[in-house]
């Protein structure tokens, strides 16, 4: 032991040496646990059906991220019994792999939303947003009416494509170039959609507030809550067998 | 002149580049910081350019002592801002707590729930207790090097930089402007400020380490200076985003999915293992054995859990992903390191503790000591309890409950709360001169305030985290969940009016703080009978009485 005191105290006289030992000791961690998740193989197995988000859904989740939906609500159903019961097939990691920023959360004051899609109706989800009470008298939700009132900043729907394609969303030539028109198209049945559902499988084209005039924040929030967990189809045998064979999980 | 000159220059600067900002801003957000920012441009504009004495009429308001011979102005104002932002903070906190017993409370949009819960979370980490970090840090390492400041000009850009960026990370998260990644919401422009203000910090405190005139650089400013390094690395890692425009608020995160929340709970946990430990340890390291008069327990102990501590701290993130699809092997990576990382932590209580041999009847006289036995006390029982929940087991009934509120909560109230409040009791009369606080009596009813509200806050979490964890999981001899979400939440309102009270209490306790640091930096004292006295007993105080014969 006196050893020990006796070398550690070049450490203590010199700054410089103590700087560099102490940022070698917080990178080892770091390293060890996080860079290989970015090659490992099985980090996220593939799965059919994911999609990147189209330009109205990523503004609904640009505004989910702005009110700080994520400190109540998880999005990772965990594989337990009671909660795939509650809320659908566990999460695959494969599908928040367009996530930016991921939105797993860490608390449930309310509950998981990973499969909320379609699960209730537009209508519900307006009014519950409006005025979660009505729907839900034990509800300690905020009310958000005020997106029903508000016009959605569409801004430039294309630059934010281009910033998530930049950090690694698959977003194509074609996305980018006609981000505005999706956008605009998706909440609008009686416009031309063009090839909107081919780019984007299983995009709902609807208008989702309940007023077709406008375009608001609660057609863009609502149209992201309709497509959580939508994309793939977790049940299907393929699926089920997919997942059987994966190892090392 | 020259200085003035290059001074006022680039004021000029910033205030222009502002300006243009706010003329091209994409969004009306952007536009409102870039004219926080002009304003504060302006502000450093008028102060260089005009001729007045500022800092003699600062000194004048805050009642400066004339003569220091440490750089002790940046830390009088730290004090000031510990104080302010913590109630900020407290108050923020005891607010969102009605909103979840009494949801009318919530004002949409701007003081909704969501908006105001990171507010409450940066205001109490990273404005309470940041500028009691580098507060405290400016006087433990002027006073354990025997030096003054290496940079006094850049000490006073850290501290009104640091100001500024709590400003910029505050009205954000009300305007909507957030990234939604726990303990790491301000957008780009924010995080790169940030980024600037904290090199220079490092520059100040480093370069103040290289003045000293000891040979040894202390134990407080080993923890001080991890605490500085990994901030920064962890800041950097999780903050790499690409914006959307130049000229807006949003941007995009680098790391998405799964990567994404590692990286943010790789910062997330260290951002408590290192602004909320590593920091505060260093404060412990000084400001204990300063009040018990008495040396550091164990120099030994101190070297080992240094290193055991921040060694095994970066590892414990992944037990925040429990049960995640983060992939199994990274999940038990985390909860073995969680688990061996309850052994530095004690190591720490131990040293802080055992400090007090000796001197162990202070804990009785001196209501300072006390509280930071206490506080010593509740970092030992959080870092018991974060290793227990850390096991995968426990992990899977506490994960998503207020069980984790109620564990932070001990931390945070417990640990981080007391030992920063003993902390400004130690500085103000030394910062200022004065014969003593303003009340000793008062620094009594905080402890008890604090104490007592820590505890009401603590249980009621625990029951309602485990209440509604065994809820989620019930079922019935049918073979169906028992309770429907609704159920779990109607479930929980009276352990959150319990928590609320229990927060009143320990706001309570710092309005105590906010009057006695007031009151002593005024020069007042207050008359009161002192703490403690050996009994006395006056009738006693004769010859045996002679008892008459029988």
């Amino acid at each position: 032991m006196v050893s020990l005191t006796q070398h550690h105290k070049k450490l203590e006289r010199n700054i410089t040496l103590l700087g560099v030992f102490a940022f070698l000791a917080v990178t080892v961690g770091g390293i060890v646990e996080i860079a290989p998740l970015f090659w490992i193989d099985n980090t996220i197995e593939k799965v059919d059906g994911m999609r990147p988000y189209t330009p109205l859904e990523q503004a609904g989740r640009d505004i989910y991220v702005r009110e700080g939906c994520y400190v109540c609500h998880s999005q990772m159903i965990r594989p337990f019994r009671d909660e795939v019961e509650r809320y659908g097939h566990y999460s695959l990691a494969a599908e928040s792999m367009y996530d930016h920023p991921f939105q797993w959360g860490s608390k449930r004051t309310g509950p998981d939303l990973a499969r909320v899609g379609g699960r209730y109706s537009d209508e519900w989800h307006v009014q519950h947003l409006k005025d979660p009470r009505a729907v839900v008298p034990e509800s300690v939700m905020p009310p958000y009416a005020f997106l029903a009132d508000r016009d959605l900043e569409i801004g430039d729907p294309a630059a934010q494509l281009v910033a998530l394609k930049n950090v690694g969303v698959p977003y194509s030539k074609a996305d980018i170039e006609r981000a505005k028109a999706d956008l605009l198209a998706q909440a609008d049945p009686n416009a031309d959609a063009g090839d909107l559902a081919t780019r984007y499988p299983k995009a709902q084209i609807r208008d989702f507030d309940g007023n077709p005039q406008r375009l608001t924040e609660m057609d863009a929030l609502v149209a992201y809550l309709q497509m959580l967990g939508t994309l793939v189809d977790v049940n299907s045998a393929a699926a089920q067998e997919d997942l059987a064979k994966e190892k090392g999980r | 002149m020259v200085k003035v000159v290059s001074g006022a220059g680039i004021w000029l600067a910033i205030l222009l580049l502002a300006v243009i900002a706010i003329a091209g801003a994409q969004d009306s957000g952007f536009a409102i910081h870039m004219t926080i920012v002009a304003i504060a441009a302006l502000i450093g504009l008028v102060v260089s350019v005009n001729k007045a004495d500022y800092a003699a009429i600062a000194k004048g308001i805050l009642r400066t002592p004339d003569e220091t011979r440490y750089d002790d102005d940046p830390i009088r104002w730290g004090v000031i801002a510990t104080v302010f932002w913590g109630m900020a903070g407290f108050l923020a906190g005891l607010f969102i707590a009605l909103q979840l017993a009494y949801p009318l409370l919530n004002l949409e949009p701007f003081f909704n729930f969501g908006r105001l819960r990171p507010l409450h979370t940066s205001a109490v980490i990273f404005a309470f207790g940041g500028n009691a970090l580098i507060a405290t840090s400016f006087y433990v390492v002027q006073r354990t090097c025997r030096a003054r400041l290496a940079f006094p000009q850049l000490a006073r850009f850290v501290f009104w930089g640091y100001q500024l960026f709590i400003v910029l990370a505050a009205t954000g998260y009300l305007l909507g402007i957030s990234q939604s990644k726990e303990y790491a919401e301000p957008e780009w422009y924010v995080d790169w400020w940030l980024t600037i203000v904290w090199v220079a910090y490092l520059v100040v405190f480093v370069g103040t380490i290289l003045k000293r005139k000891e040979p040894h650089i202390y134990v407080a400013n080993w923890f001080y200076l991890s605490f500085i390094i990994t901030v920064a690395m962890l800041h950097l890692v999780n903050n790499v985003d690409i914006p959307v425009s130049l000229l807006g608020s949003k941007s995009y995160p680098f790391f998405g999915g799964v990567q994404g929340a590692l990286v943010q709970w790789w910062y997330g946990h260290n951002a408590v293992g290192f602004f909320l430990t590593a920091g505060f340890l260093a404060m412990m390291y000084y400001f204990v054995p300063k009040q018990a008069e008495r040396p550091i327990y164990s120099y030994r102990l101190s070297i080992i859990h240094f290193w055991a501590l921040i060694f095994l701290y970066i590892w414990a993130g992944p037990h925040h992903l429990h049960y995640t699809a983060l992939p199994d092997w990274a999940q038990t990576l985390g909860m073995v390191f969680s688990i061996m990382l309850w052994m530095p932590s004690w190591g720490g209580m131990i040293n802080g503790l055992m400090t007090l041999n000796g001197a162990w009847d202070k804990v009785r006289t001196d209501p300072i000591i006390r509280m930071m036995v206490m506080s010593v006390a509740f970092y030992g029982m959080s870092t018991f309890e974060g290793p227990m929940m850390s096991i995968k087991s426990v992990n899977s009934l506490s994960h998503y409950t207020d069980w984790t509120i109620g564990h932070v909560h001990s931390g945070a109230l417990g640990w981080n709360g007391l030992i920063t409040f003993s902390a400004i009791y130690f500085l103000v009369p030394r910062l200022w001169k004065r014969e003593r606080l303003y009340s000793i009596r008062m620094v009594n009813w905080h402890f008890w305030l604090a104490t007592l509200g820590i505890v009401f806050y603590a249980a009621s979490m625990w029951v309602a985290g485990i209440t509604q964890g065994l809820m989620w999981r019930e079922y019935g001899a049918d073979g169906y969940l028992v309770n429907s979400f609704a159920d779990t939440v109607a479930a929980l309102h009276w352990e959150y009016v319990a928590r609320a009270f229990g927060g009143a209490l320990y706001l309570a306790g710092a309005v105590l703080l906010v009057i006695n640091v007031w009151r002593t930096i005024l020069g007042h004292l207050r008359q009161e009978a002192p703490m403690h006295n050996a009994t006395f007993n006056e009738a006693a105080d004769r010859p045996a009485a002679p008892v008459p014969a029988e």
